[in-house]
């Protein structure tokens, strides 16, 4: 996709092209009214909302994404989804304020209170992409990637891929995706979809202490998996969101406290299967995602990794990395 | 009321019907235009339509990257629940082969079966097919045995289907997690229009592939499809339902028998009111070409001037499309009258008020417990 280019015109000398180009009003008279156009990998979001805590959240970890309409700001501009963060109506809005994720107009799931706004956005969206982008075979893992050569993490919540993620990617490493993985059937390559990076719990501490710098929005507390909060992505990261990737390593890593870090390697079929399970479409896909997903694999070193501390982990992951190159993917 | 009615004589209501009434208006369209479209389809389960139109008008490879993106993964969905079907049939024939019951497919898994090009890009939610009622105790214990089993565990929704439906409880294959929805009769027992099941099973076309399944014949498929949509609906799939029709008498229209073929067999089957009525908005909304000869053939079933008034303004508002992104409420209020009339149609009122009653009783007592917040998975 071509990365958004202002518009030129003898009136329009240099239209804002990051969102962090836009003043604060001029965010909020976006969300409140056309929309802001926004990127997320592929696929373009239009996004409208009245919550200043969207406001805020976008602000602080979207800064350096370009707008996807290159600040055309036009409000019948093209978006693939079109969403809406809004209050819930009805008598709760007074006891116990929630809110409402709406597709086109049409809320996909349950409402939030309402101080889960934020994450609600992006694990709204992540639904989105999941439910209907099946242009790409999909598989819950987190990616990040060097010299054009990604690791995948997949894993469930709690093995640790998000932590690792976003440490990966404040040691040199790029990233793709904290959470999905979308590869295409067609060439087996990557595409980035970056965004803020999900924290939560014990890894919020964890990550403020790697990462002094980073930034972080603030945390929402009580949420389905407990205390969350979203990490900006870095630049470099955002800048090189249009480079597609080729899968090289597979590590499904497993956190346990005191467990000294060791990669294994895993048997092929039982990667695959495993693989499939951490997948949310490969079953539509049937005989191009047997294709695909047996491409991945053999383009890929897979290792198991348990690790019980973040720099061995890393140190284990970086040495993976300058081992021979897999094999090239056919 | 007015604007309403006027968009609907002027075509105005929106992008996807002007597309669906002329696809070479794909041809041209820029990436706002396919926006607006791809908005609407989307909502009214059209995007496989608007896919398979865009294919036949050549622009495959023409289409701005992210439309063709958004067609190509509707496209997985639709081919594989295509493969699904196929395979479910394949697996009702098999259930069925040793009570020797041949199921004739209906909806959308006949059209499938039998190639036509209503399947294209369809969305499936089940697959439905008939089989004599004298025969159904035999063919439910087949299918029990075959591993589909009923959710309507609910003793008054046993007895409702039973009693008074047209089709027995939806079935749920224990593995596989697909529906399928036996048949015994065209319509409710109760309804006002006694279609007779026999003549259509009699007229059913056996098929080589799978074998052991039939599909109605030409008409008996319009047929059915128009009593469906018209006397058996509660119309949030109406559009998608009259765009089956729409395609099926393109089709089949071709062939210049067909039409009196129709005309006559909707006389024969007690179904020329539901004809009457799907010839009349399907050339008003998709602009289906129906002979002139055809539609007199049916005008006797034309109800007096008021109720047709009525009937019109409640079915244009339920076939016009919302504006993308909005929810309208017109759309909505033209909704409740013709649930009530699928209902009124279905069952005399000693059975309807009792029924609905009880319906609304228990939506009532479903929003109580949903209160809780059910965790996404991401």
């Amino acid at each position: 996709m071509s990365a958004g280019i202002p518009p030129a015109g003898p009136d329009r000398a240099r239209a804002p092209v990051r969102l962090a180009d836009l003043s604060e009003a001029e965010l909020s008279r976006r969300l409140r009214g056309p929309g802001l156009a926004l990127p997320a990998g592929p696929f373009t979001v239009r996004l409208t909302s009245p919550l200043e805590e969207i406001a805020a959240g976008l602000g602080l970890l979207y800064g350096g994404h370009p707008l996807a309409d290159g600040g055309a700001d036009d409000p019948e501009g093209y978006a693939d989804f079109h969403l809406r963060v809004a209050p819930a109506g009805g008598p709760r809005r007074w006891v116990r304020p929630q809110v409402g994720f709406f597709l086109d107009g049409r809320n996909p799931f349950n409402l939030l209170p309402a101080h889960q706004a934020f994450p609600m956005y992006e694990w709204g969206l992540n639904w989105c992409i999941v439910n209907l982008a099946h242009q790409f075979l999909i598989i819950h893992a987190a990616v990040v990637a060097r010299d054009g050569r990604a690791l995948l993490l997949p894993g469930p919540p709690g093995s640790g891929k998000s932590t690792l993620c976003a440490a990966l990617i404040h040691r040199g490493w790029r990233l793709l995706s904290d959470e999905l993985a979308l590869i295409s059937p067609a060439d087996g390559r990557l595409s980035p979809l970056v965004r803020p990076v999900n924290l939560k719990n014990e890894s919020i501490a964890i990550m403020r202490a790697f990462a002094p710098d980073a930034v972080f929005n603030r945390e929402t507390p009580d949420t389905a998996k407990g205390v969350v909060t979203h990490m900006r992505p870095p630049a470099a990261s955002i800048d090189a969101a249009a480079e597609t990737a080729r899968p090289a390593w597979i590590v499904f890593p497993t956190f346990r406290a005191g467990a000294r870090t060791a990669l294994e390697p895993v048997p092929g079929p039982r990667a695959f299967m495993r693989l499939a399970d951490e997948s949310f479409n490969y079953g539509l896909h049937g005989g191009r995602g047997f294709a695909a997903m047996s491409r991945l694999l053999r383009g890929c070193m897979v290792r198991d990794m348990a690790f019980g501390d973040l720099e061995s982990a890393l140190a284990a992951l970086d040495g993976l990395a300058r081992e021979a190159p897999a094999e090239a993917a056919s | 009321m007015t604007g309403d009615a006027t968009r609907f004589a002027t075509g105005a209501a929106g992008p996807l019907l002007a597309v669906l009434r002329d696809p070479a208006r794909l041809d041209g369209l820029d990436l706002a235009g396919w926006d607006a479209v791809l908005r609407q389809a989307r909502h009214e389960n059209l995007i496989g339509r608007v896919a398979d139109l865009a294919r036949r008008r050549g622009l495959d490879d023409s289409l701005p990257a992210p439309v063709r993106a958004r067609l190509d993964a509707h496209r997985v969905v639709t081919d594989k629940q295509a493969a699904e079907v196929r395979w479910e049939a394949r697996q009702i024939a098999a259930a069925l082969a040793a009570t020797g019951v041949r199921p004739v497919m209906l909806k959308g898994a006949a059209y499938l079966l039998a190639g036509l090009p209503a399947a294209a890009g369809r969305l499936f939610s089940d697959v439905d097919f008939l089989v004599p009622k004298d025969r159904l105790a035999e063919v439910e214990g087949a299918l029990l045995a075959g591993g589909w089993v009923s959710d309507k565990t609910d003793p008054y929704d046993q007895r409702y289907y039973r009693v008074w439906m047209h089709e027995l409880p939806p079935l749920r294959h224990l593995r596989r997690q697909t529906h399928i929805d036996v048949h015994h009769r065209i319509l409710p027992e109760t309804a006002r229009l006694r279609p007779d099941p026999a003549k259509m099973r009699a007229a059913a076309r056996p098929l080589d592939d799978p074998p052991g399944i039939a599909v109605p014949a030409p008409a008996d498929m319009v047929l059915h499809s128009a009593a469906h949509l018209f006397h058996d609906e509660d119309f949030v799939q109406g559009l998608r339902d009259l765009v089956d029709l729409d395609l099926l008498l393109r089709h089949f229209g071709a062939d210049a028998g067909f039409w009196p073929a129709l005309t006559a067999r909707a006389v024969e089957l007690d179904l020329a009111y539901p004809l009457f009525l799907a010839f009349r908005h399907a050339a008003r909304v998709l602009g289906t070409p129906v002979p002139d000869d055809a539609a007199a053939a049916v005008a006797k079933a034309r109800p007096d001037p008021v109720r047709l008034a009525l009937m019109d303004a409640l079915l244009a508002r339920a076939f016009t499309p919302d504006p993308p992104g909005r929810r309208r409420p017109a759309r909505r209020i033209a909704l409740f009258p013709l649930y009530l009339r699928s209902h009124w149609l279905r069952m005399p009122a000693r059975l309807l008020i009792p029924h609905l009653a009880r319906k609304a009783a228990r939506a009532l007592a479903a929003k109580e417990e949903d209160g809780e917040v059910v965790p996404i998975r991401l």
